[in-house]
């Protein structure tokens, strides 16, 4: 017999689980303790919200499931945020909360939240245990659930009695969930028509997402774009997916995306869509999803049977993970005649219009640019959300490395606690976190998590002094009257950095951007916080 | 149109509160829901009947589909099923009144269930829209409440993938 606390640690251990991220309190103490014997890394944060992240920017990486514990109450509801962002991310994790202790549940006690209902929106499933016995099943279900389908964030819910009551621990082989069957290979029939379709396109193109990386099919992604010779945009999801100087990338598409790669969707007569869910985002600049319907053959490739024809209507669904279809495609591929079609987005490539000249003063997008030509082939950018993460998606030239950002939910603050767990799950690889001030000011406590467990970041704050995007959605749409947008009193960066122990290099002028990018990249293994100073007027988008 | 969605589901707590905020929070607004255990005591069957179009429709079984406790999701249009709704209702009805009514309950195969010195309590099961003719068909004599279960339903003919 052995108490529920140390069964969740085998449970960890027998899912091969090295790294977590959390913050105790008395509901996950004896969890803790348990948890301190063991050689299960434990990174604690600063703010529960930064835990998820953290999680997340590892699962993303790694390709397993991210981990992360709270206690209860304000601990758990801290989580939801992540658990939501990783939600709309499609990112495996498992969020393990503490609960009080069963007898007191639903009275109200000291730190008690449902955090199972307030989490019923943004999970894949949850659970509440109330039996210390369920805890191996539970625990190889949430696993196996969070990564595989269209992986996912599944939370356990333990009221502390449980972690002490005791069972016979024996931790299942197998899962057999009867209401969970994720499809894996496309129906034979659907690759026979979509091949077919695609034979048939004068104007193919390829729209790819972020189940590509989900799956792990990066590869065989290339291989198939490249045999049939098919050009590629991408979702902001799915930026990296191809190098951004490869012959067949249009770039990313959607309301913030570039005008061959939006001009590529209206146009072309045959979309086949890999692992993306064709959101708002997307159709920003495409028109209504009703014209894209009417003039396009959609080959929608998608884990999740609910992502087709939700958003546009599709002629050609398959379900299943992408990986395997396109193997199934690679059986047979496709052979269309793109010749005229890529001749006519090659004059598209060449109208894309210059950035606006900011003479000296350094303008991000430019900035990051420069930055990817002097960053090692397989860099992690870790993006927040607003400006900076436009600037970097449309800036930066990605060569073999990846481009994370929280796409879906929109979250400030993710960069710099995602970028911990990224570097986390490659230590060898550089990783860069891109914030703006805003974002910054929402997780700048991290920086303590990076330092106190010794994971070299490369931190670049777009200070505009500013809420920038909002700025442009009130310049453009409230005629420049600017509400809220606006940072002041400024902190001085440097003292956060000094705070902390950080090296900093402010950057004022365009002209210093070589010296402060060899300042940024010197020493690997020692974070870095580059502030760069740019114009709150500036607009690229 | 009138859809009707048959759901399988794991019979434990928690359930319920997973569909209904399903429906809530992306939008489908429901007629009607039942829950009963069925041969299986593991699982319970939901009966839902909402109306909405084919895409809402295909959505919503979608949806449910995605929900790690639920089975199985069927849905049909009301032609091709046997609806079945119970309704009890109670009607003010004093001595003159409730000859009138036992009339009518009469001809429309209600039952009286109860009685009392100014009350009559009825119980209806039938087609939806018969429950509904009978309830239409009380309002003059004034109802003191009306309790429904909402439709259950079963494919019609000898097969059973409803």
């Amino acid at each position: 017999m052995i108490t529920g606390a140390e069964a969740i640690v085998k449970c960890l251990e027998e899912e091969g689980v090295s790294v977590i991220f959390g913050y105790p309190g008395a509901a996950v103490c004896p969890l803790y303790d348990k948890l301190s014997y063991t050689d299960i890394r434990h990174i604690l944060v600063r703010q529960e919200q930064n835990a998820g992240h953290a999680a997340s920017g590892y699962a993303r990486i790694s390709g397993r499931t991210g981990v992360c514990i709270s206690t209860s109450g304000p601990g758990a509801t801290n989580l939801i945020t992540a658990i939501a962002t990783a939600y709309m991310d499609s990112i495996p994790l498992v969020a393990i909360t503490g609960q009080v202790s069963l007898e007191l549940l639903g009275r109200d006690v000291f730190q008690e939240a449902d955090i199972t209902g307030a989490c019923a929106p943004f999970v894949k499933h949850s659970y509440l245990i109330t039996n210390a016995h369920d805890i191996p099943r539970v625990f190889k279900e949430a696993f196996h659930i969070a990564s595989t389908g269209r992986p996912g964030p599944v939370l356990i819910d333990i009221p502390v009695n449980i972690q002490n009551n005791t069972l016979d621990f024996k931790y299942p082989e197998t899962v057999s969930i009867r209401g969970y069957n994720p499809s894996v290979k496309g129906h034979a029939f659907q690759i026979k028509k979509a091949v077919a379709a695609i034979n048939h396109a004068k104007k193919p193109l390829i729209c790819a997402g972020g189940g590509i990386f989900d799956s792990g099919a990066q590869q065989i992604f290339r291989r198939f774009a490249e045999a049939t010779n098919i050009p590629v945009v991408s979702t902001m999801m799915g930026l990296s997916v191809l190098p951004a100087n490869h012959p067949l990338n249009l770039g990313m598409v959607g309301l913030y995306g570039n005008n061959p790669a939006n001009r590529a969707v209206y146009e072309c007569d045959t979309l086949i869509v890999i692992g993306a869910r064709l959101g708002d985002r997307f159709l920003g600049q495409n028109g209504n999803s009703q014209k894209l319907t009417e003039s396009t053959t959609i080959i929608h490739i998608d884990v999740d049977p609910a992502e087709i024809g939700k958003n546009v209507g599709t002629n050609i669904p398959i379900v299943g993970d992408a990986g395997t279809i396109l193997e199934q495609l690679m059986e047979n591929p496709p052979h269309p005649d793109t010749t005229t079609w890529k001749e006519r987005l090659n004059t598209l490539c060449g109208l894309t219009p210059t950035d606006r000249d900011t003479g000296d003063i350094p303008n991000m997008r430019k900035f990051m640019h420069l930055l990817s030509e002097k960053t090692d082939d397989r860099t992690i950018v870790v993006t927040d959300v607003g400006l900076n993460q436009i600037d970097t998606a449309m800036g930066y030239q990605i060569k073999s490395g990846r481009i994370l950002s929280s796409c879906g939910m929109g979250t400030m603050g993710y960069a710099l606690p995602a970028a911990c767990g990224a570097k986390l799950a490659a230590p060898d690889t550089p990783v860069l976190a891109v914030i703006g001030d805003g974002g910054f000011q929402m997780s700048m406590n991290e920086i303590g998590t990076a330092v106190q467990n010794k994971i070299p970041l490369k931190l670049i704050v777009d200070n505009n002094h500013s809420l920038g995007m909002v700025r442009d959605i009130q310049k453009q749409n409230f005629n420049g009257h600017f509400v809220a947008v606006d940072l002041a009193p400024y902190p001085d960066i440097r003292y956060i950095a000094m705070a902390y122990g950080l090296s900093f290099y402010r950057l004022e002028k365009m002209s210093d951007a070589n010296e402060a990018i060899s300042l940024l990249l010197q020493n690997p293994n020692e974070s870095f916080l580059l502030e760069i100073i740019t114009d709150r007027s500036e607009q690229n988008t | 149109m009138k859809k009707t969605i048959s759901v399988l589901v794991e019979n434990h707590a928690g359930v319920l509160s997973r569909i209904a905020g399903l429906f809530s929070r992306r939008g489908f607004n429901i007629d009607s829901l039942a829950v009963g255990v069925t041969d299986d005591k593991t699982v319970s069957r939901m009966t839902i009947v909402a109306e909405c179009d084919d895409y809402l429709a295909e959505q919503m079984e979608k949806q449910l589909n995605k929900l790690i406790d639920v089975i199985k999701v069927r849905g049909a249009n009301s032609d091709e099923l046997i609806s079945r709704e119970m309704m009890l209702i109670k009607v003010t009805a004093t001595n003159s009144l409730r000859g009138e009514i036992t009339d009518i309950v009469k001809i429309m195969g209600a039952k009286i269930v109860d009685i009392s010195k100014n009350t009559l309590t009825i119980e209806m099961c039938d087609s939806p829209d018969r429950v509904d003719l009978l309830e239409d068909l009380m309002r003059p004599y004034k109802i003191k409440e009306v309790v429904r279960t909402g439709t259950i339903a079963i494919q019609k003919g000898g097969e059973s993938a409803f």
